[in-house]
């Protein structure tokens, strides 16, 4: 149904895609996700809305190759069709005019920040943004974070792009020299979420994060993208996919997501590319 | 009045199907369904239409199958009932229909639901529908359960130009995603979309009224002149109990829409499910029963039913329960989970209970479970699906100003016809009541489907 517009490389695994989508365009806003089905019997996968044109009736995805569904679409070609595209889900960003604003993007996370930072760039906001990935090759979007951010780093884990060490590393840097957020919004790897907000939770700063759990259906009937916050299960899909990174119980998210690749071992079947994860 | 038994219908070996999706009951052959016919005493007061909710006209269409006359026996019941082959399967005739049967106070009672599913399949795909002429006005439906599929029949066969939005990518609600193929195959339910389809009505899938299009947008925009919710009560519920976030725990939705909607029972499917050695499902209503069944379909070596009452209360249908017991599922009856063990990969591996007893009435009537203390125990358990109850979707009402909802939720009508708090909005189904049955959310369809016509100024008398 989705037709593809353009298809492109940012990285080795890391690709974009436009798609026409009138009306998810129209109306999706930052924070939002669509569901696709690439093939009659593929999955059904969330991602997030990274860019859109209104006017023009597209939205762009940013999409990891990690899996079946993701690898196929990415040798799908201009003019094809992805089977199913729904959206757009999930509840938008909350973005007010709250002063300085500190953007941390990690890994394939840097997509839904994109449309995040921009939002909160429009709203008024001085922006600062540090990206972090393992290596440099895996540093996307980088001219879009620069133009939208008022001030732009850079962490890779092996020192290949901007400086060696992690996005908690520049956190820690700019806080010394005096800096202070009114508000912090950190996407990535749930495991760098978790550890990068405690660390902007404890200068006092309150943060968002946007979560990943599994989902299916992404409209709250599945109940299988629960996540606890606040002591309470919320479904990502109708409540998030943001949360006050404070209350969420970030053990819970972890075993459930490395749950799945577990599954595919115990039911013994042959999930392609599983090792590359 | 000597009264001839009931003709059975014909199942599948419980032993052999307990290890397949294929369809458990088999179908009347027409020497059956003709004879169970004749023995209905085509009453002058038909009590059996008074406990049908869309109240079929039960003796005719009995009759004109007594006569073999099956395309007008089909056409009796299209005309109250949109979906009689989905009907003849789920529905709870034993507490119907059947529950009044005349014939029911000396012996059996007749198998009307039988019966209307021979009607059904023998006719299945075989009338060309006609589009009517159109009277200019079109309806927007939001969720294509059988609450929205029988307001769009009853709409189009008034010349009504319809447009159901579905947020899935296949029609059909739970009647897809969550009653399994072995109850009610999707073929079955395909069959019926299709004939709405030759009546002009226009599905559109992956579309989330309320995300993809607000209501407003709906109405002002794209020109619809009224728009039914029929969005049903999918929000699953979990127990507050230790370990719910384990691996291998599911709500009884996500592992029936794995296996029914995405067919991961499936050689080939993408979509992956835990294929549970020892399955553990907790409840007692159908659902329940749909997921614990379908764990032994999926190779499950013991399937278990844990349940806070007795068999008694069980809202599950007898026939079902009877279903289960014969493909050897264990009941626990008389029992809460109060947590799940893990191992050290993050999985259940085993649920401890405890033991029940039924106390004092409460309000509403049914004797309170208590605990019984000291009765702890545990289960094996590698897949645990949750079972108790769903809340009705939260979107559209969220994303729609003016439309009231309860305090669970559930969209508030006004009066009997589906009327919502806002200007050309109706409401009804599992939405409106909480989970229900099919042919109450038929029925609410079709009852909206009237008040829409009449607020349109269609009143056909
Ligand atoms: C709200 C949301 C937004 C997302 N946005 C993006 C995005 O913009 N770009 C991007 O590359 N990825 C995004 N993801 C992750 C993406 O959905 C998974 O990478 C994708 O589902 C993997 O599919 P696959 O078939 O290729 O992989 P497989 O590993 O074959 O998928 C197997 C199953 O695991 C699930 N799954 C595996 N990993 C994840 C994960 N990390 N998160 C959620 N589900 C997972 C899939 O849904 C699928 O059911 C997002 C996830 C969520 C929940
Ligand atoms: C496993 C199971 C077994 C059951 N067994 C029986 C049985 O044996 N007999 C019986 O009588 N009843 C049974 N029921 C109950 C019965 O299926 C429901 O009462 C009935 O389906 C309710 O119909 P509905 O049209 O109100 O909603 P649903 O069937 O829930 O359909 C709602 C549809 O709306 C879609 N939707 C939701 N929100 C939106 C939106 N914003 N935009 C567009 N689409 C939307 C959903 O995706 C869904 O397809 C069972 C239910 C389940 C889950
Ligand atoms: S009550 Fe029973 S016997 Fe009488 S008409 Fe109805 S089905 Fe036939
Ligand atoms: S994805 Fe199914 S409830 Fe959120």
């Amino acid at each position: 149904m989705a037709e593809i517009l353009q298809i492109s490389n940012l990285s080795e695994h890391i690709y974009r895609v436009r798609l026409v989508a009138p009306r998810i365009a129209k109306r999706r806003k930052a924070g939002q996700f669509v569901i696709v089905r690439v093939t009659p019997d593929g999955e059904r996968i969330p991602l997030t809305i990274a860019n859109a044109s209104a006017e023009e009736g597209w939205i762009e995805l940013i999409i990891q190759a990690v899996g079946e569904s993701t690898r196929v679409l990415r040798d799908m070609q201009v003019g094809d069709h992805l089977e199913d595209l729904a959206g757009p889900l999930g509840r938008a960003t909350k973005v007010e005019k709250v002063g300085r604003v500190l953007c941390i993007g990690g890994g394939v996370g840097i997509a839904p920040l994109r449309p995040i930072a921009e939002a909160f760039k429009a709203a008024g906001n001085h922006v600062t943004t540090i990206l972090g990935a393992r290596t440099s090759d895996l540093i996307i979007l980088r001219d879009d974070m620069d133009q939208i951010s008022d001030e732009l780093y850079i962490a890779t884990d092996d020192g290949s792009a901007g400086e060696k060490g992690f996005p908690t590393d520049i956190f820690a840097r700019l806080l010394d020299t005096g800096n202070t957020y009114d508000e912090a919004v950190v996407v990535g790897p749930p495991v760098m979420m978790k550890f990068t907000s405690l660390k902007t939770l404890d200068a006092g700063v309150p943060t968002m994060c946007s979560l990943n759990p599994i989902m299916i259906d992404g409209t709250g009937m599945c109940g299988g993208c629960r996540v606890t916050v606040a002591g309470e299960p919320r479904f990502a899909c109708v409540d998030g996919p943001e949360f006050d990174a404070a209350s969420v119980e970030w053990d819970d998210l972890l075993n459930r997501l490395s749950g799945y690749d577990k599954i595919a071992e115990r039911n013994h079947t042959c999930r392609i590319g599983t090792d590359e994860k | 009045m000597k009264n001839s038994p009931r003709i059975p219908m014909p199942e599948r070996n419980p032993r052999e199907r307990a290890r397949t999706f294929d369809e458990v009951k088999k179908g009347y052959t027409e020497e059956e369904a003709v004879g169970e016919a004749k023995r209905c005493l085509q009453c002058k007061k038909p009590l059996c239409m008074k406990g049908c909710p869309v109240s079929i006209d039960i003796p005719a269409f009995i009759k004109e199958l007594s006569e073999r006359n099956f395309e007008r026996a089909h056409d009796i019941i299209k005309n109250t009932n949109s979906l009689p082959g989905v009907c003849g399967r789920v529905c709870p005739q034993e507490e119907q229909c059947e529950s009044l049967c005349i014939l029911g106070h000396k012996g059996d009672p007749i198998a009307v639901g039988n019966l209307e599913r021979y009607v059904s399949d023998r006719n299945m795909g075989g009338h060309e529908d006609t589009k009517m002429p159109s009277v200019g006005r079109k309806v927007a439906i939001a969720g294509s359960g059988p609450a929205g599929l029988a307001c769009a029949g009853y709409l189009a066969k008034r010349g009504v130009a319809v447009t159901v939005f579905e947020a899935l990518h296949e029609i059909g609600g739970v009647l897809i995603y969550g009653i399994p193929e072995f109850r009610l195959p999707n073929a079955v339910v395909q069959a019926e979309i299709d004939e709405l389809k030759r009546m002009g009505v226009v599905f559109e899938t992956n579309f989330i009224v309320g995300k993809t299009a607000s209501i407003s947008e709906l109405l002002d925009e794209d020109g619809f002149d009224a728009i039914f919710v029929g969005a049903g009560a999918g929000f699953p519920r979990f127990p507050d109990i230790p370990g719910i976030n384990a691996n291998g725990v599911y709500s009884a939705n996500e592992y029936l829409t794995r296996v029914n909607l995405m067919q991961a029972w499936k050689e080939g499917s993408k979509t992956p499910v835990l294929k549970g050695q020892h399955v553990v499902v907790m409840g007692g209503g159908n659902v329940a029963m749909d997921a614990v069944r379908t764990g032994f379909r999926l190779g499950a070596q013991d399937a278990t039913i844990v349940y806070r009452r007795t068999e008694h209360e069980m809202p599950a249908r007898v026939e079902e329960i009877h279903h289960a017991r014969e493909e050897g599922v264990d009941f626990e009856l008389l029992a809460n989970p109060l947590e799940l063990l893990l191992d050290d990969e993050g999985f259940v591996k085993e649920v401890r209970c405890i033991k029940m007893r039924l106390g004092e009435a409460d309000a509403s009537g049914r004797r309170r479970p208590e605990p019984v203390e000291g009765s702890e125990f545990t289960l094996p358990c590698d897949v645990f699906i949750v079972a108790i109850g769903t809340k009705a979707n939260p979107i559209v009402s969220r994303s729609t100003k003016g439309l009231e909802t309860n305090k669970k939720g559930n969209v508030t009508i006004i009066d009997d016809w589906g009327r919502t708090t806002r200007d050309k909005v109706y409401a009804g189904g599992d939405i409106v009541t909480g989970a229900a049955t099919v042919i109450l959310a038929m029925g609410a369809g079709k009852d909206a489907a009237k008040a829409i016509l009449h607020d349109l100024g269609l009143n056909e008398d």
